[in-house]
């Protein structure tokens, strides 16, 4: 995961309106004076700034005493003048009783804010009270942290932590709702705690800009009460669900990929936690990434949602929340089926009756390991099938296209990919059905000889250059020892030679 | 027996990208019950086109597929050993980690 430099725990600072102001003023202030030092410096606009900084000055100090009064009247209360700290405790703050709202506990604007909760007679006073007293991290502000954090910022959780060390990028804004342009190249969790602030102002944001470890996640988790699992890969999966079970939280999971959604709550109400569920982790060629597999945007978005949901019905004690239970989303059928799961394992090695997996054992345990897969989306293991003398590098390869020699070049993607872009001249066999097209192959070889007098070379290319690897490792063993794979693919022949081929 | 077997979650891959199958097993010669091991076997050979190995592992679904009988956890019904009867819905579904 990339990881963000910065201090690991930040309490979110008023930031986008205000200070986007307070910047524009001061810019046109500076481009005055600059004028002004052009040579219209005279005596009498001199006499005229020195008396309108006085002004601001006495301005400033009448300001500072009405802040200081209305902060002594606070303080009887004991909300004002405390520092927000990283923990996510919560003082009464969240829900200050003022005048005539003492009877339910929540203040005046909270009840016109939340009014349409306050309706709901399954919901109302009592369950908005211990939404506004309840704390939840989400992890992950991807495509389902955005909108679990989006709502739950919104519906008036008393203190919401998002952790992730991601950056915002382009092709992340398609799902990711919560990230604006603006901060493509920022911290998403800078980002996403921006867009709550701007959402709900009310409510404690906690930024954790940083990845979710074993090093850190017991201290992080230790701090809410419900945890959101908004990840994307399998190995945090089972880390998150682990340091639930051990500081006893309610973990809401949810997942998204392609076409489909899953969502449960694990280690609630006697529920299984997700090791009961998947005691092994699954093959690490059964883990499909967004990044590689793809997903329509809304898939996690509805998803999120429903995570909210669950979320916000533990928090508030409200419903019968998804435990024991999975529900799963096809888009494509619009078809959601809510299946009933096992129960919590007494055989299971984390949360079972005779379990002895304790914070030391997690703090060494290494996930990535028992997954064989990486703690991210998008780092997929290089590999290195091949010995070097049937690899060509991208920059080698575009010196035998500008040389003319002979040759055919085979794109092993799937059709769909090929449809995206592709090499000039290049053919497309995708790896899945190149063992039943091997003729394909020996006939545009042949025209190739014939073309050139010559004997010509065959290349294989794919997205990244895995798939290339394995095509070549068969193609030489099938008849065509002199085939060689681009190393890195296409993404490599974007970087190194043709800055204008799309990456995806 | 008419069953509907369902695959999602990535293993409709392994059968031509079709989830929804509705199939017509025999059970052994002899035997009158069809038990979900049968079926397992039965879809291995006759439903699973590519990868089997990303459908079983030994004589079960590999690690991270989640086998639902009629809306239910097989290991709530009797995991291999369930009795399957005429109708029933069975499920493949592989875990997502996607977000």
């Amino acid at each position: 995961m990339r990881g963000l430099r910065s201090p690991p725990t930040l309490v979110f600072r008023f930031q986008t309106p205000v200070s986007t102001t307070v910047a524009r003023t001061t810019s046109n202030y500076l481009g005055e004076t600059e004028m002004g030092s052009k040579g219209v410096w005279s005596g009498s606009s001199d006499a005229h700034l020195l008396g309108e900084i006085e002004r601001l000055k006495l301005e400033k100090e009448e300001l500072e005493s009405r802040i200081r009064l209305l902060q002594a009247q606070l303080k009887p209360q004991g909300a004002a003048g405390e520092e927000q700290s990283a923990s996510c405790s919560l003082s009464p703050l969240s829900c200050p009783p003022i005048n005539g709202t003492a009877l339910t506990g929540l203040s005046l604007e909270m009840i016109h804010r939340y009014g349409r909760h306050l309706l709901l007679p399954d919901f109302g006073v009592e369950a908005q009270l211990k939404l506004s007293r309840s704390s939840i991290l989400v992890v992950g502000a991807g495509g389902l942290g955005s909108p679990v954090a989006m709502y739950l910022a919104a519906c008036g959780v008393g203190c919401l932590g998002i952790v992730d060390s991601d950056i915002v990028e382009l092709n992340n804004l398609h799902r990711q709702i919560i990230h604006t342009e603006a901060y493509i190249g920022q911290s998403k969790v800078k980002s996403a705690a921006s867009t709550c602030h701007a959402i709900n102002s009310s409510i404690k944001l906690v930024e954790h800009r940083e990845a979710l470890q074993v090093v850190n996640a017991l201290d992080i988790v230790s701090k809410y009460d419900i945890v959101v699992d908004a990840t994307d890969n399998l190995p945090s999966r089972y880390m998150i669900s682990d340091c639930c079970v051990l500081l006893n939280k309610p973990l809401v999971s949810g997942a998204a990929l392609g076409l489909e959604g899953q969502l449960t709550v694990y280690h609630h109400n006697g529920g299984p936690c997700y090791r009961c569920l998947f005691p092994n982790p699954p093959p690490a060629a059964a883990c499909q990434r967004c990044s590689d597999s793809g997903v329509l945007g809304v898939v996690p978005g509805v998803i999120g949602c429903l995570q909210a949901l669950e979320a916000i019905k533990v928090a508030s004690d409200v419903g019968e929340p998804l435990s024991g239970r999975m529900l799963l989303f096809d888009a494509l059928s619009s078809r959601i089926r809510t299946v009933k799961i096992r129960g919590r394992s007494p055989l299971c090695p984390i949360c079972g009756e005779n379990a002895t997996f304790t914070r030391e054992v997690f703090q060494s345990f290494d996930y990535e390991n028992f997954t064989q897969s990486p703690m991210s989306d998008k780092s997929s293991n290089s590999l290195d099938l091949l010995p070097e003398s049937s690899r060509i590098s991208s920059k080698e390869y575009n010196k035998i296209v500008n040389n003319g020699e002979p040759h055919i070049l085979v794109d092993v993607r799937p059709a769909h990919h090929f449809k995206i872009a592709a090499m000039p001249n290049s053919i497309n066999i995708p790896l899945s059905i190149l063992e039943t097209n091997l003729s394909t192959i020996d006939s545009a070889l042949k025209q190739a000889d014939q073309d050139s007098g010559r004997c010509a070379d065959l290349y294989v290319v794919c997205r990244r250059g895995n798939d290339s690897q394995r095509a070549v490792d068969f193609l030489s063993k099938n008849g065509f020892p002199m085939a060689k794979d681009i190393v890195g693919g296409l993404q490599s022949w974007a970087r190194d030679v043709d800055h204008s081929f799309p990456t995806y | 027996m008419h069953l509907t077997l369902e695959f999602g979650g990535g293993l409709e891959l392994l059968c031509g990208s079709v989830k929804t199958h509705s199939v017509d097993v025999k059970s052994e010669p002899g035997e009158h019950e069809l038990k979900m091991r049968d079926l397992l076997s039965w879809t291995k050979s006759n439903l699973i086109k590519e990868r089997p190995e990303m459908f079983m592992k030994g004589n079960t679904v590999r690690p991270g597929v989640l086998v639902l009988i009629n809306d239910c956890d097989w290991e709530l019904c009797g995991g291999l050993d369930t009795e399957l009867e005429e109708k029933d819905v069975v499920v493949f579904i592989s875990t997502l980690h996607g977000g």
